[in-house]
Protein backbone atom coordinates (compact mmCIF):
# COMPACT_ATOMS: atom_id res chain seq x y z
CA UNK A 1 0.00 0.00 0.00
CA UNK A 2 1.38 3.34 -1.07
CA UNK A 3 1.39 5.80 1.79
CA UNK A 4 2.86 9.01 0.85
CA UNK A 5 1.60 11.31 3.14
CA UNK A 6 2.13 8.63 6.33
CA UNK A 7 4.11 11.14 8.57
CA UNK A 8 1.61 13.90 8.15
CA UNK A 9 4.77 16.54 8.09
CA UNK A 10 2.26 19.62 7.28
CA UNK A 11 0.94 19.04 10.72
CA UNK A 12 2.38 21.29 13.34
CA UNK A 13 2.10 22.30 17.08
CA UNK A 14 1.51 25.92 17.85
CA UNK A 15 4.92 26.30 19.00
CA UNK A 16 6.11 24.71 15.56
CA UNK A 17 4.86 27.88 13.72
CA UNK A 18 5.38 30.73 15.72
CA UNK A 19 9.15 31.29 14.40
CA UNK A 20 7.22 31.53 11.00
CA UNK A 21 5.86 35.42 12.39
CA UNK A 22 8.79 38.13 11.73
CA UNK A 23 8.11 41.86 11.98
CA UNK A 24 7.64 43.55 8.82
CA UNK A 25 6.05 40.62 7.19
CA UNK A 26 3.49 41.17 4.55
CA UNK A 27 0.27 39.21 5.74
CA UNK A 28 -2.59 38.12 4.28
CA UNK A 29 -5.63 36.69 5.99
CA UNK A 30 -8.78 35.24 4.57
CA UNK A 31 -12.02 35.95 5.85
CA UNK A 32 -14.72 38.95 5.64
CA UNK A 33 -15.94 41.18 8.54
CA UNK A 34 -14.29 38.72 10.92
CA UNK A 35 -16.34 35.41 9.69
CA UNK A 36 -13.56 33.11 8.78
CA UNK A 37 -10.47 35.06 9.91
CA UNK A 38 -8.39 32.21 11.59
CA UNK A 39 -8.50 32.92 15.29
CA UNK A 40 -5.97 31.44 16.93
CA UNK A 41 -3.32 32.03 14.26
CA UNK A 42 -4.16 36.17 14.79
CA UNK A 43 -3.59 35.24 18.55
CA UNK A 44 -0.14 33.53 17.85
CA UNK A 45 1.02 37.10 16.34
CA UNK A 46 -0.33 39.06 18.79
CA UNK A 47 1.46 36.74 21.55
CA UNK A 48 4.47 36.54 19.42
CA UNK A 49 4.78 40.30 19.68
CA UNK A 50 5.25 40.94 15.74
CA UNK A 51 5.17 44.08 14.50
CA UNK A 52 4.86 46.56 11.12
CA UNK A 53 2.86 44.30 9.38
CA UNK A 54 1.73 45.05 6.27
CA UNK A 55 -1.54 43.45 6.14
CA UNK A 56 -3.85 42.25 3.22
CA UNK A 57 -7.75 41.47 4.16
CA UNK A 58 -10.63 42.30 2.59
CA UNK A 59 -11.69 44.60 5.60
CA UNK A 60 -10.40 45.58 9.00
CA UNK A 61 -12.32 43.23 11.11
CA UNK A 62 -14.38 44.43 14.16
CA UNK A 63 -12.12 46.38 17.07
CA UNK A 64 -12.15 42.75 19.07
CA UNK A 65 -12.77 40.42 16.42
CA UNK A 66 -10.35 38.57 14.21
CA UNK A 67 -7.89 40.91 11.79
CA UNK A 68 -9.31 43.60 14.23
CA UNK A 69 -7.26 42.96 16.94
CA UNK A 70 -3.91 43.06 15.01
CA UNK A 71 -4.95 46.87 14.04
CA UNK A 72 -6.47 47.68 17.70
CA UNK A 73 -3.05 46.59 18.92
CA UNK A 74 -1.31 48.57 16.43
CA UNK A 75 0.78 45.90 14.74
CA UNK A 76 -0.45 46.56 11.47
CA UNK A 77 1.53 49.47 9.32
CA UNK A 78 -0.14 49.13 6.64
CA UNK A 79 -3.22 47.49 4.69
CA UNK A 80 -4.85 46.75 1.37
CA UNK A 81 -8.38 46.15 2.13
CA UNK A 82 -11.75 47.25 0.72
CA UNK A 83 -13.07 48.44 4.10
CA UNK A 84 -12.46 49.68 7.40
CA UNK A 85 -15.81 51.02 8.56
CA UNK A 86 -16.50 48.75 11.40
CA UNK A 87 -13.33 49.23 13.06
CA UNK A 88 -13.30 52.33 13.99
CA UNK A 89 -9.40 52.41 15.26
CA UNK A 90 -8.27 51.76 11.82
CA UNK A 91 -9.76 55.01 10.84
CA UNK A 92 -8.40 56.80 14.02
CA UNK A 93 -4.81 55.43 13.01
CA UNK A 94 -5.38 56.45 9.30
CA UNK A 95 -6.31 60.00 10.56
CA UNK A 96 -3.38 60.19 12.36
CA UNK A 97 -1.18 59.25 9.44
CA UNK A 98 0.32 55.72 11.71
CA UNK A 99 -1.66 53.19 9.40
CA UNK A 100 -1.44 53.23 5.71
CA UNK A 101 -4.66 51.98 3.90
CA UNK A 102 -4.54 51.06 0.46
CA UNK A 103 -8.55 50.95 -0.72
CA UNK A 104 -9.65 48.53 -3.73
CA UNK A 105 -13.18 47.85 -4.65
CA UNK A 106 -13.73 44.71 -2.74
CA UNK A 107 -14.06 42.41 -5.88
CA UNK A 108 -11.10 43.85 -7.51
CA UNK A 109 -9.31 42.78 -4.17
CA UNK A 110 -10.15 39.68 -4.46
CA UNK A 111 -9.52 39.22 -7.92
CA UNK A 112 -5.92 40.82 -7.21
CA UNK A 113 -5.56 37.93 -4.37
CA UNK A 114 -6.71 35.70 -6.49
CA UNK A 115 -4.23 36.74 -9.47
CA UNK A 116 -1.27 36.38 -7.11
CA UNK A 117 -2.69 32.96 -6.06
CA UNK A 118 -2.83 31.63 -9.85
CA UNK A 119 0.46 33.21 -10.72
CA UNK A 120 -0.50 36.01 -12.94
CA UNK A 121 0.93 39.53 -12.86
CA UNK A 122 -2.18 40.92 -12.26
CA UNK A 123 -5.79 42.00 -14.10
CA UNK A 124 -7.60 44.43 -16.18
CA UNK A 125 -10.91 45.54 -14.30
CA UNK A 126 -13.40 48.26 -15.34
CA UNK A 127 -15.20 48.85 -12.26
CA UNK A 128 -13.50 52.23 -11.08
CA UNK A 129 -12.95 53.26 -14.40
CA UNK A 130 -13.85 57.34 -14.09
CA UNK A 131 -13.84 57.32 -11.02
CA UNK A 132 -11.05 59.69 -9.55
CA UNK A 133 -9.91 57.85 -6.42
CA UNK A 134 -9.87 54.44 -7.43
CA UNK A 135 -8.47 55.69 -11.05
CA UNK A 136 -5.54 57.44 -9.24
CA UNK A 137 -2.11 56.19 -9.92
CA UNK A 138 -3.68 53.32 -11.82
CA UNK A 139 -2.50 52.36 -15.53
CA UNK A 140 -5.08 52.04 -17.98
CA UNK A 141 -5.18 49.82 -20.88
CA UNK A 142 -7.76 49.31 -23.63
CA UNK A 143 -8.77 46.21 -25.03
CA UNK A 144 -11.27 45.54 -27.75
CA UNK A 145 -12.29 49.44 -27.59
CA UNK A 146 -12.91 48.98 -23.91
CA UNK A 147 -10.72 50.50 -21.08
CA UNK A 148 -9.96 48.59 -17.85
CA UNK A 149 -7.54 49.87 -15.14
CA UNK A 150 -4.51 47.48 -14.85
CA UNK A 151 -4.76 46.00 -10.73
CA UNK A 152 -1.01 44.31 -10.08
CA UNK A 153 -1.66 41.02 -8.24
CA UNK A 154 -0.95 40.44 -4.48
CA UNK A 155 1.30 37.55 -3.02
CA UNK A 156 1.85 37.61 0.91
CA UNK A 157 5.30 36.18 2.64
CA UNK A 158 2.46 34.34 4.87
CA UNK A 159 -1.12 33.69 4.09
CA UNK A 160 -3.00 32.47 6.71
CA UNK A 161 -6.22 30.96 6.29
CA UNK A 162 -9.19 29.37 8.64
CA UNK A 163 -10.62 26.09 6.97
CA UNK A 164 -13.31 23.69 8.61
CA UNK A 165 -10.90 20.83 7.53
CA UNK A 166 -7.89 19.48 6.81
CA UNK A 167 -6.54 16.42 5.78
CA UNK A 168 -2.93 15.71 6.42
CA UNK A 169 -2.16 16.86 2.91
CA UNK A 170 -3.84 19.91 2.98
CA UNK A 171 -6.25 20.12 1.13
CA UNK A 172 -9.17 21.95 2.71
CA UNK A 173 -12.76 22.51 2.97
CA UNK A 174 -14.51 25.26 4.37
CA UNK A 175 -18.07 25.97 6.61
CA UNK A 176 -20.63 28.15 4.31
CA UNK A 177 -19.82 31.56 4.59
CA UNK A 178 -16.88 31.32 6.25
CA UNK A 179 -15.18 30.11 2.81
CA UNK A 180 -15.12 33.60 1.31
CA UNK A 181 -11.25 34.68 0.81
CA UNK A 182 -10.35 32.02 2.48
CA UNK A 183 -9.21 30.05 -0.58
CA UNK A 184 -8.09 32.47 -2.75
CA UNK A 185 -5.55 33.55 0.01
CA UNK A 186 -4.91 29.83 0.29
CA UNK A 187 -3.05 30.07 -3.00
CA UNK A 188 -1.12 33.48 -2.33
CA UNK A 189 0.78 33.14 0.18
CA UNK A 190 4.91 32.41 0.11
CA UNK A 191 4.27 30.56 3.14
CA UNK A 192 0.57 29.46 3.56
CA UNK A 193 -0.81 28.40 7.15
CA UNK A 194 -4.14 26.93 7.71
CA UNK A 195 -5.99 27.12 10.90
CA UNK A 196 -9.26 23.93 10.71
CA UNK A 197 -11.27 22.19 13.20
CA UNK A 198 -10.40 19.33 12.09
CA UNK A 199 -7.32 17.11 10.67
CA UNK A 200 -8.98 14.06 9.14
CA UNK A 201 -6.65 11.21 7.47
CA UNK A 202 -5.48 10.58 3.65
CA UNK A 203 -9.00 9.54 1.70
CA UNK A 204 -11.36 10.75 4.27
CA UNK A 205 -12.21 13.95 2.46
CA UNK A 206 -13.96 13.51 -1.39
CA UNK A 207 -11.74 15.03 -3.48
CA UNK A 208 -14.45 16.22 -5.28
CA UNK A 209 -15.73 18.46 -2.68
CA UNK A 210 -11.67 19.75 -1.82
CA UNK A 211 -12.42 22.96 -2.40
CA UNK A 212 -8.29 24.13 -1.93
CA UNK A 213 -6.19 21.77 -2.91
CA UNK A 214 -3.55 20.79 -0.26
CA UNK A 215 -0.40 21.51 -2.96
CA UNK A 216 -0.92 25.34 -1.82
CA UNK A 217 -0.98 24.62 1.96
CA UNK A 218 2.86 24.17 4.17
CA UNK A 219 1.23 24.22 7.60
CA UNK A 220 -1.61 22.90 9.39
CA UNK A 221 -2.84 23.60 12.70
CA UNK A 222 -5.60 22.64 15.10
CA UNK A 223 -8.17 25.90 15.60
CA UNK A 224 -8.51 26.90 19.94
CA UNK A 225 -11.47 28.52 18.33
CA UNK A 226 -12.75 32.70 18.70
CA UNK A 227 -11.87 34.03 21.46
CA UNK A 228 -14.18 36.85 21.41
CA UNK A 229 -18.16 37.48 21.30
CA UNK A 230 -19.56 38.10 17.45
CA UNK A 231 -21.16 41.65 17.32
CA UNK A 232 -24.81 40.23 17.34
CA UNK A 233 -24.59 37.64 19.77
CA UNK A 234 -26.24 39.11 22.73
CA UNK A 235 -23.91 40.20 25.66
CA UNK B 1 -30.62 56.70 9.31
CA UNK B 2 -32.83 58.30 11.51
CA UNK B 3 -35.52 57.62 10.80
CA UNK B 4 -38.71 55.33 13.06
CA UNK B 5 -38.36 51.93 12.76
CA UNK B 6 -42.08 52.23 11.30
CA UNK B 7 -40.86 54.03 8.49
CA UNK B 8 -37.74 52.10 7.90
CA UNK B 9 -39.92 48.94 7.11
CA UNK B 10 -42.62 51.19 5.36
CA UNK B 11 -39.84 51.74 2.95
CA UNK B 12 -38.33 48.20 2.81
CA UNK B 13 -41.97 46.61 2.32
CA UNK B 14 -42.36 49.05 -0.96
CA UNK B 15 -38.60 48.45 -2.22
CA UNK B 16 -39.87 45.11 -2.16
CA UNK B 17 -42.59 45.56 -5.07
CA UNK B 18 -40.02 46.04 -7.01
CA UNK B 19 -38.82 42.34 -6.92
CA UNK B 20 -40.01 39.72 -9.21
CA UNK B 21 -40.23 36.00 -9.13
CA UNK B 22 -36.75 34.37 -10.77
CA UNK B 23 -34.68 37.96 -10.13
CA UNK B 24 -30.92 37.84 -8.32
CA UNK B 25 -31.23 40.15 -5.80
CA UNK B 26 -28.37 41.97 -3.90
CA UNK B 27 -29.65 43.77 -0.26
CA UNK B 28 -27.58 46.46 1.02
CA UNK B 29 -27.18 46.55 4.87
CA UNK B 30 -29.89 48.85 6.49
CA UNK B 31 -33.20 49.29 5.43
CA UNK B 32 -32.63 47.04 2.12
CA UNK B 33 -31.39 44.43 4.73
CA UNK B 34 -35.61 44.23 5.57
CA UNK B 35 -36.64 44.47 2.36
CA UNK B 36 -35.97 40.40 2.52
CA UNK B 37 -38.95 40.48 5.18
CA UNK B 38 -41.25 41.12 2.10
CA UNK B 39 -40.80 39.47 -0.18
CA UNK B 40 -43.15 36.57 0.67
CA UNK B 41 -43.00 33.60 -1.40
CA UNK B 42 -41.47 34.73 -4.60
CA UNK B 43 -38.91 32.26 -5.75
CA UNK B 44 -35.77 34.89 -5.13
CA UNK B 45 -32.36 33.84 -5.09
CA UNK B 46 -30.67 36.53 -2.96
CA UNK B 47 -27.11 36.99 -3.24
CA UNK B 48 -24.48 37.95 -0.77
CA UNK B 49 -21.39 39.52 -2.01
CA UNK B 50 -18.78 37.43 0.56
CA UNK B 51 -20.07 34.43 -1.51
CA UNK B 52 -23.61 33.17 -0.97
CA UNK B 53 -26.44 32.84 -3.51
CA UNK B 54 -30.01 32.05 -1.82
CA UNK B 55 -29.35 33.52 1.25
CA UNK B 56 -32.86 32.85 3.66
CA UNK B 57 -34.12 34.47 6.88
CA UNK B 58 -32.78 35.34 10.08
CA UNK B 59 -31.70 31.84 12.37
CA UNK B 60 -33.74 31.41 15.64
CA UNK B 61 -32.03 32.57 18.19
CA UNK B 62 -29.85 29.81 19.90
CA UNK B 63 -29.59 28.71 16.16
CA UNK B 64 -26.90 30.62 14.63
CA UNK B 65 -24.03 29.31 12.71
CA UNK B 66 -21.39 31.98 13.10
CA UNK B 67 -19.87 31.26 10.13
CA UNK B 68 -22.77 31.64 8.15
CA UNK B 69 -23.75 35.45 8.01
CA UNK B 70 -24.66 38.15 5.19
CA UNK B 71 -22.04 40.28 4.12
CA UNK B 72 -23.22 42.81 6.74
CA UNK B 73 -22.02 40.35 9.22
CA UNK B 74 -25.61 38.77 10.78
CA UNK B 75 -26.66 35.51 11.08
CA UNK B 76 -28.67 33.92 8.30
CA UNK B 77 -29.81 30.88 6.71
CA UNK B 78 -29.23 29.33 3.36
CA UNK B 79 -32.40 28.82 1.32
CA UNK B 80 -33.18 25.40 -1.14
CA UNK B 81 -30.60 25.68 -4.07
CA UNK B 82 -28.75 27.98 -2.70
CA UNK B 83 -24.81 27.59 -3.44
CA UNK B 84 -21.52 28.71 -1.00
CA UNK B 85 -18.65 30.02 -3.11
CA UNK B 86 -15.22 32.33 -2.80
CA UNK B 87 -15.45 35.66 -2.42
CA UNK B 88 -13.82 36.13 -6.29
CA UNK B 89 -16.80 33.82 -7.75
CA UNK B 90 -19.34 36.32 -5.44
CA UNK B 91 -17.90 38.92 -7.33
CA UNK B 92 -17.96 37.25 -11.04
CA UNK B 93 -21.80 36.79 -10.29
CA UNK B 94 -21.68 40.68 -10.50
CA UNK B 95 -19.17 42.20 -12.88
CA UNK B 96 -20.96 39.53 -14.96
CA UNK B 97 -24.31 41.50 -14.75
CA UNK B 98 -26.19 38.49 -13.10
CA UNK B 99 -27.64 40.57 -10.37
CA UNK B 100 -30.78 41.47 -11.64
CA UNK B 101 -31.51 44.55 -8.89
CA UNK B 102 -29.01 45.73 -6.22
CA UNK B 103 -31.41 47.60 -3.33
CA UNK B 104 -28.57 49.65 -1.06
CA UNK B 105 -28.67 53.39 0.71
CA UNK B 106 -26.98 56.78 -0.30
CA UNK B 107 -25.57 59.83 0.99
CA UNK B 108 -27.00 61.88 -2.73
CA UNK B 109 -28.51 61.11 -5.73
CA UNK B 110 -28.16 63.62 -8.92
CA UNK B 111 -30.33 63.69 -11.41
CA UNK B 112 -28.86 61.87 -13.74
CA UNK B 113 -29.00 58.82 -11.87
CA UNK B 114 -24.92 59.24 -10.28
CA UNK B 115 -24.70 58.00 -6.89
CA UNK B 116 -22.11 59.26 -3.56
CA UNK B 117 -22.69 56.76 -1.05
CA UNK B 118 -19.13 55.70 -0.03
CA UNK B 119 -16.92 58.78 1.47
CA UNK B 120 -17.27 62.03 2.76
CA UNK B 121 -13.67 63.65 2.23
CA UNK B 122 -12.34 64.18 5.87
CA UNK B 123 -15.22 63.00 8.04
CA UNK B 124 -16.09 59.39 6.66
CA UNK B 125 -13.76 57.27 4.87
CA UNK B 126 -15.00 53.87 5.55
CA UNK B 127 -13.55 52.68 2.40
CA UNK B 128 -16.03 51.10 -0.80
CA UNK B 129 -16.86 47.97 0.15
CA UNK B 130 -18.82 45.96 -2.79
CA UNK B 131 -20.19 49.36 -3.72
CA UNK B 132 -18.77 50.19 -6.86
CA UNK B 133 -19.04 47.39 -8.21
CA UNK B 134 -23.05 46.82 -7.68
CA UNK B 135 -23.51 49.85 -8.87
CA UNK B 136 -21.68 49.84 -11.86
CA UNK B 137 -22.82 46.39 -12.78
CA UNK B 138 -26.18 45.87 -11.66
CA UNK B 139 -29.14 45.50 -14.05
CA UNK B 140 -30.87 47.76 -11.57
CA UNK B 141 -30.21 49.93 -8.64
CA UNK B 142 -32.55 50.87 -6.24
CA UNK B 143 -32.07 53.43 -3.59
CA UNK B 144 -33.95 53.37 -0.44
CA UNK B 145 -32.98 56.59 1.34
CA UNK B 146 -34.14 59.53 3.87
CA UNK B 147 -35.39 62.21 1.64
CA UNK B 148 -33.35 64.58 2.91
CA UNK B 149 -30.53 64.63 5.24
CA UNK B 150 -29.79 65.39 9.00
CA UNK B 151 -29.43 69.24 7.86
CA UNK B 152 -33.05 68.86 6.03
CA UNK B 153 -31.24 69.55 3.16
CA UNK B 154 -32.54 67.02 -0.21
CA UNK B 155 -30.34 64.26 -1.17
CA UNK B 156 -31.68 64.11 -4.55
CA UNK B 157 -30.41 66.68 -6.28
CA UNK B 158 -29.00 68.55 -9.65
CA UNK B 159 -25.52 67.33 -9.51
CA UNK B 160 -23.64 64.60 -6.38
CA UNK B 161 -21.19 67.28 -4.02
CA UNK B 162 -20.08 64.15 -2.67
CA UNK B 163 -16.98 62.03 -4.78
CA UNK B 164 -19.09 59.20 -6.97
CA UNK B 165 -19.76 56.05 -6.50
CA UNK B 166 -20.37 55.47 -9.68
CA UNK B 167 -22.29 57.77 -12.81
CA UNK B 168 -25.51 57.52 -14.01
CA UNK B 169 -26.42 53.94 -12.84
CA UNK B 170 -29.80 54.69 -10.29
CA UNK B 171 -32.86 53.75 -11.69
CA UNK B 172 -35.05 54.19 -8.79
CA UNK B 173 -34.94 56.26 -5.42
CA UNK B 174 -37.43 55.22 -2.75
CA UNK B 175 -37.36 57.23 0.39
CA UNK B 176 -40.04 58.38 3.25
CA UNK B 177 -41.41 60.73 1.35
CA UNK B 178 -42.06 59.44 -2.13
CA UNK B 179 -40.48 57.48 -4.92
CA UNK B 180 -38.48 58.84 -8.14
CA UNK B 181 -37.55 57.02 -10.91
CA UNK B 182 -34.19 58.17 -12.99
CA UNK B 183 -35.26 57.86 -16.55
CA UNK B 184 -33.58 59.23 -19.44
CA UNK B 185 -34.68 62.77 -19.73
CA UNK B 186 -34.45 63.16 -16.64
CA UNK B 187 -36.36 62.28 -12.77
CA UNK B 188 -40.38 61.15 -12.75
CA UNK B 189 -42.26 61.69 -9.63
CA UNK B 190 -44.00 58.35 -9.58
CA UNK B 191 -45.79 58.30 -5.93
CA UNK B 192 -46.26 60.41 -2.82
CA UNK B 193 -46.79 59.12 0.62
CA UNK B 194 -48.80 60.58 3.26
CA UNK B 195 -48.74 62.83 5.00
CA UNK B 196 -46.76 64.94 1.99
CA UNK B 197 -47.90 66.49 -0.74
CA UNK B 198 -45.87 66.99 -3.84
CA UNK B 199 -46.04 70.64 -3.33
CA UNK B 200 -43.94 69.61 -0.47
CA UNK B 201 -41.40 66.87 -2.21
CA UNK B 202 -40.54 69.11 -4.61
CA UNK B 203 -39.62 72.14 -2.76
CA UNK B 204 -37.52 68.97 -0.47
CA UNK B 205 -35.84 67.79 -4.14
CA UNK B 206 -33.33 69.50 -4.96
CA UNK B 207 -33.32 69.08 -9.28
CA UNK B 208 -36.91 69.23 -11.20
CA UNK B 209 -39.62 66.54 -11.48
CA UNK B 210 -39.16 66.25 -15.90
CA UNK B 211 -42.64 64.93 -15.22
CA UNK B 212 -44.70 63.92 -12.59
CA UNK B 213 -46.72 60.30 -13.11
CA UNK B 214 -50.39 60.41 -14.06
CA UNK B 215 -51.52 58.45 -11.37
CA UNK B 216 -49.90 60.03 -8.46
CA UNK B 217 -52.17 61.02 -5.72
CA UNK B 218 -51.25 63.21 -2.42
CA UNK B 219 -51.99 61.34 -0.06
CA UNK B 220 -50.57 57.65 -0.92
CA UNK B 221 -49.90 55.32 1.97
CA UNK B 222 -46.39 54.82 2.31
Amino acid sequence: MNTPMKQQPKHKTWNQIRPLFKNGMSLMVGGFGGVGNPPTLIRTILEEQIEDISVICNDAGFPDIGIGQLVSEKKVASLYTSHIGSNPNAGRQMTEGTLDVHFFPQGTLAEKIRAGGVGLGGVFVDVGVGNEFVEKDKQTVVINEKTYLVEPSLTADVSIVYAKKADSFGNLIYDTSARNTNPLVAMAGNITIAEVEEIVPLGELDPEEVVTSGVFVDHIVVSEGVDWSWAWEKK
Amino acid sequence: MGMGKEIRHKIAERAAQEIEAGMVVNLGIGIPTLVANYVRDLPVMFHAENGILGTGPSPEEGKENPNLCNAGGFPITASPGSSYFDSGVAFAIVRRGLLDMTIMGALEVSERGDLANWIVPGKRVPGMGGALELAQKAKKVVILMNHVGKDGKPKIVKQCSLPLTAEACVHLVITDMAVVAVEKDGLVLKEVFEPYSVEEVKENTGASFVRIDKLVKEGNRL
